[in-house]
């Protein structure tokens, strides 16, 4: 215990907004649910900035190096005498600096909500599943042992479900929110498994024991598992690519993602909270929180990179074809989240060689601002013209000013132009991935001229191209609520980038030196400004240009506009598969073949009875006829057969 | 403490059912009589805690009279942390089974008799300590089962309740030969059915082996064991709410039960010797309970069958036989119970109101009854293991007590096991993204109306007790292990 144990409050605010909104919410609060749903959220945010201020800057670092400090824990479940699951609070580079961004860019929301809820019938409902999302968040970033951060993982997937399916009597909702469920619980058996294995040779759960005890290559622990293979790969190795695949499903990383996309279907500040700059990242979070032993594992760093690389560059193309905006969005997301995986992928524990985990971390960072910007601009945007999709949109610069111009810096900022946000964090994740390995440095860099392209297509579709053709004038850019997140997130989006961040989050606590180095820059800011002139010179007016583009491509634009048929693969391995093959023939064996025998037996005794009841048939005549038939056949018996 | 007014209270409540009239009085009698039992098995638990503190006894609050002397059996009772956890869930359900049972128009008299007189068998079956008198209350605990469903059910009722009678008659045939076995042939004179006198013998090998297989198949089909599980799905969806309550939340514990007490902890050696078994068939019985789960139309074939798989992790836990594996199968006995009356509570609601239980025929159940359709989805969220319910902590004490099992097959019998919980998933969305959620598919349904304060009040009280384990299972682990740690003392000694 130590004064740092405020901080529980961080994550119980949520936690009890949502239990009273929960339970009274509708009945006695209705629309002043907002209010009290933001003023907790604003406490939380203040306590949350209050304790990075004290953690970075009065006592956090000893000797130079910022410490992992364990504010509070205690026994949560007792498995056996070393390993039990603990609650507790823990305070690194990392996790500091996630509270920072979750309670932030939540407040936000909340704030946009206010606005765009406003009316709505179950708005009490909804705030109550957001602060559930935000205490489950919050849980998660803060946790102190493996387990702990997987039951928030579980929860901040059900919040996830909750909130996609909010207007529950739409089929797609309906549909989208199972999906991303039941996904991203197909992901968290690989986690599950994953613990498990980690932990029976850690004989751990605590993720600075495991961390010790796995990395200490001298150790009996280290010697245990590296040692264990089974099929061909040590069991080292396949512990952390479980854990991996957990990560992996809920950053909708390559080819789990196919839930992130439908998941759009929940509200838009939703979208922005969740599925942009939250709990997408969490999967980047785990592996960086396991980093160490991560580091000592060369093959399943390889599949942490060419999994985030194959994403950040598929979803960066498929993100080029779609019309829904908020689709390009998603995609955007999964590859920008692509990038906070490859870079972890490409860095090593400690020193210069910690870039990319450097790099990854300053991503999720500035991403969380500029990308949650995005989405609540296009919340405002279709909160205008009532419709997700880019035709329906354009020309909307002069009615929604404020909009248009945070968008811009956003777009400005996820394209990499400096000195935008984005610029300064892909800069080290290039770098770095450039100092590992040229092929993932070639394809990042390719991919980031894409991102540039497809963002600015979104941005030239809504707000220029042809003429704003929206008669419903009268809620303009909407309230005051709705502005002010965009103004602020702006804001960050544009200067975030500044901040020193490797004198902060770094592999081993320590400052690290980066400079900017134009020479290097060159290659990454000519791709973004060559995306953009292409996406102007396709989209800024309506032309038959892109069509054309299109056609060029023919297959490779279908099949990107189709998302490549992952969605049609995977129905096919669900429904006809598991559904067909597995379900359906042992709901049949049961009803027919079990339950069959079990009948069967029961015909069979019915059948035996009613050929012998006839014995007992109430006639003296035949009782007597078998008793003396008896007496005769045992006396035979016992006179000439036993003697 | 004395433990026989655990079973006295129910008798009284049973008997002045049978001399008032009408449906007001009889259940304000079953009521009164249910809460006033949960009040006393409340002060058994924190006595229990408190006596426990100081004594190492494996049992407590002991008491020993012998009722047939020619046989020596003996009224033997007595509880630890794992009987206490048992008696606890049965006095929650029995009060939220009266309660949802409350406007019970036809023969109410005789219905909430039987009610009350199963809780009576269930009581006395959890505190027994004799063998016998322990078979003597599950077979109390049996017949009324029959006419529940048969007089009161639906569907085809008469089918169903002569199935299940059947097989779980066919079950305690079974565990009456493996009990014979037991008195016979454990002491060479002076026989006894005591159970902690026959722990501390140890049953000769050979007897082990041969009357094992028939009690722990006899409980297990009490506990739904596959193959033998069939009774489940029928029995389950004919019978009445209250009914179906009781029965997968206090019936098919007593099989699990008797699995732990009386199978694995009397013949450890014939555990250990039948392991494979075990663990392949409640494999089997997780998987392809949760695979045929998820083809069901009807909710209740929905939960009937989840159950199947849900109890299938009762059986791998002790299969396991490791400390934690026990502890978390008994932790699931508790979970699941709480659980499924909740489902199968929030489903009878469902059911009275809009006359249909298949998922095709409702929808938007959410928009019209949001209450019990919440309710619904609390359970279903417990049923599919998400944390902060009791599921949770029950299924990963299983999966970090089995993993502790290091053979390879056993591995992979943990993995597939684990496996299921995405299928679990997958029906219980599916059936509330088609029931609960989604448009209101019927015009009449718009008329209906939501819960009771009976209903609510039933509701409130499972769902409490499935949040308390959620968020705070330190207890009910610590409960439960100041029992199986008697258990695992013997399985230990065999394993080394």
């Amino acid at each position: 215990m130590n004064h740092y144990s405020y901080i529980a409050l961080i994550p119980l605010l949520p936690l009890a907004t949502f239990v009273i909104l929960g339970l009274f919410g509708r009945k006695y609060f209705k629309s002043f649910s907002g209010v009290i749903g933001v003023t907790a959220l604003l406490i939380t945010a203040l306590l949350s900035l209050q304790t990075a201020y004290y953690y970075f800057f009065i006592d956090g670092k000893v000797n130079g190096v910022y410490q992992k400090i364990i504010a509070l824990q205690y026994t949560w479940l007792q498995f056996s005498p070393n390993v039990s699951i603990d609650l507790g609070i823990i305070l690194d580079p990392i996790s500091v600096m996630m509270l920072v961004v979750v309670s932030f860019v939540s407040l936000m929301v909340h704030i946009f909500s206010l606005g765009y809820m406003k009316g709505e019938e179950r708005f009490a409902t909804y705030y109550a599943f957001l602060s559930l999302f935000t205490f489950s968040m919050l849980g998660l970033v803060i946790s102190t042992n493996i387990f702990q951060i997987y039951m928030f993982w579980e929860l901040v997937g059900v919040s996830s479900y909750l909130l996609i399916g909010y207007y529950y009597d739409k089929p797609s909702a309906v549909a989208a929110s199972k999906k991303a469920f039941i996904v991203t619980r197909f992901a968290d058996l690989g986690f599950l498994i994953g613990i498990l294995i980690l932990s029976f040779y850690a004989q751990t759960l605590d993720f600075e024991t495991l961390i010790t005890r796995l990395t200490d290559t001298q150790s009996t622990y280290f010697l245990g598992i590296s040692s264990a293979t089974f099929v061909g790969a040590s069991v080292l190795t396949w512990g952390l690519t479980l854990v991996f695949i957990g990560g992996a499903g809920k950053s909708a990383m390559f080819p789990l993602h196919i839930w992130l996309p439908d998941a759009m279907e929940g509200p838009t500040p939703v979208s922005a909270l969740i599925h942009a700059a939250t709990m997408v990242v969490a999967g980047v979070y785990l592996v960086a929180r396991l980093f160490p032993i991560f580091s000592v594992d060369e093959f399943a760093l390889q599949i942490v990179t060419y999994v985030g690389l194959a994403s950040a560059f598929i979803a960066a193309i498929i993100a080029c074809t779609q019309t829904d905006i908020k689709r390009v969005l998603a995609y955007s997301t999964m590859s920008q989240i692509g990038y906070m995986m490859f870079a972890l992928g490409v860095a090593k524990q400690g020193g210069e060689e910690g870039l990319g985990y450097m790099g990854s971390m300053f991503h999720l960072f500035t991403h969380a601002f500029f990308k949650s910007l995005l989405f609540l601009g296009a919340g405002a945007v279709i909160h205008l013209v009532h419709s997700n999709d880019m035709k329906d949109m354009g020309g909307l610069r002069k009615l929604m000013p404020i909009t248009h111009f945070s968008f811009l810096i956003a777009c400005l900022a996820i394209a990499g132009i400096p000195p935008f946000a984005g610029f300064f964090s892909k800069e080290e994740i290039l770098l770095a991935a450039f100092n590992a390995n040229k092929l993932v440095y070639g394809v990042a860099l390719f991919t980031s001229g894409l991102t540039a392209f497809y963002m600015f297509r979104l941005y030239y579709s809504i707000f220029w191209s042809k003429e704003a053709h929206v008669h419903s004038h009268h809620h303009g850019e909407g309230t005051w609520s709705m502005k002010l997140p965009l103004i602020i997130l702006g804001i960050m989006a544009a200067v975030a980038g500044f901040i020193p961040f490797s004198h902060f989050v770094t592999t081993d606590g320590a400052a690290l030196e980066t400079h900017i180095n134009y020479a290097f820059s060159a290659a990454p800011v000519l791709f973004g400004v060559l995306g953009i002139l292409l996406a102007t010179v396709l989209y800024k007016n309506a032309n038959a240009k892109p069509d054309a583009v299109a056609n060029t491509f023919g297959g490779l634009y279908r099949s990107a506009y189709r998302k490549f048929y992952i969605d049609e693969l995977y129905l096919f391995i669900t429904k006809k598969i598991v559904f067909n093959l597995i379900g359906r023939p042992a709901a049949w064996i049961d009803k027919n073949i079990v339950d069959g025998c079990m009948n069967l037996l029961a015909t069979i005794t019915a059948k035996i009875s009613e050929l012998i009841k006839g014995v007992q048939s109430g006639k003296v005549q035949n009782y007597a006829l078998y008793f003396f038939g008896g007496i005769v056949a045992l006396a035979v018996l016992f006179i000439y057969v036993w003697k | 403490m004395n433990l026989s007014f655990l079973i006295i209270l129910p008798l009284i409540t049973a008997i002045i059912i049978l001399f008032v009239k009408g449906l007001k009085q009889v259940r304000t009698v079953a009521l009164a009589g249910s809460l006033l039992q949960l009040a006393l098995v409340f002060n058994l638990l924190f006595q229990y805690l408190k006596e426990r503190a100081s004594n190492t006894a494996p049992m407590l609050f002991q008491y020993d009279y012998n009722w047939f002397d020619s046989l020596n059996i003996h009224y033997h009772v007595g509880v630890d942390g794992i009987s206490v956890a048992m008696i606890l869930l049965t006095s929650l359900v029995v009060v939220a089974g009266v309660l949802v049972s409350w406007a019970q128009e036809t023969l109410s008299k005789e219905f909430f008799f039987l009610l009350i007189f199963l809780s009576l068998g269930a009581y006395g079956f959890f505190i027994s300590l004799d063998l016998f008198t322990m078979f003597f209350f599950l077979e109390v605990a049996v017949i009324p089962k029959f006419l529940l469903i048969g007089i009161w059910g639906s569907g085809k009722k008469e089918y169903s309740a002569m199935k299940l009678a059947l097989m779980l008659m066919g079950g305690s045939a079974l565990i009456f030969v493996g009990l014979a076995g037991v008195y016979y042939y454990t002491f060479s004179n002076n026989q006894s059915f005591d159970l902690l006198a026959i722990a501390q013998a140890n049953i000769p090998l050979l007897t082990q082996k041969i009357f094992f297989p028939f009690l722990f198949i006899g409980f297990g089909i009490f506990t739904a064991l596959f193959p033998f599980h069939t009774w489940v799905p029928d029995g389950h969806s004919s019978a009445p709410t209250a009914a179906s309550m009781f029965l997968a939340g206090i019936s098919m514990k007593l099989g699990g039960y008797g699995c732990l007490r009386v199978a694995t902890y009397l013949m450890p050696d014939a555990a250990h010797e039948y392991q494979w078994i075990i663990i392949l068939l409640s494999t089997i019985g997780i998987i392809y309970g949760a695979f045929a789960t998820m083809m069901q139309k009807d909710l209740k074939y929905i939960n009937a069958y989840s159950s199947v798989s849900h109890t299938g992790f009762v059986l791998f836990g002790i299969g396991m036989l490791t400390r934690t594996s026990i502890n978390g199968a008994v932790m699931q006995m508790v979970s699941h119970g709480l659980m499924t009356a909740l489902f199968f509570a929030a489903i009878g609601m469902i059911y009275s109101r809009a006359h249909t239980r298949m998922v095709d025929q409702l929808g938007g159940m959410l928009k019209v009854m949001p209450f019990i359709s919440t309710v619904f989805m609390i359970a279903g969220l417990t049923s599919l293991g998400l944390p902060g319910f009791s599921g949770f902590v029950a299924e990963m004490t299983v999966f970090m007590g089995s993993w502790q099992n290091a053979d390879t097959m056993y591995r992979v019998a943990t993995i597939l096991a684990c496996a299921s919980i995405v299928v679990t998933a997958v029906y219980i969305l599916r059936a509330a993204g088609q029931a609960i959620m989604g448009p209101v598919t019927n015009e009449q349904y718009n008329q209906l109306t939501d819960a009771r304060w009976n209903e609510k009040f039933a509701a409130a009280l499972l769902i409490i007790a499935i949040v308390v384990i959620g968020i705070a299972p330190f207890w009910l682990n610590d409960l439960i292990g100041s029992g199986t740690n008697t258990i695992m003392n013997k399985v230990l000694m065999i394993l080394k």
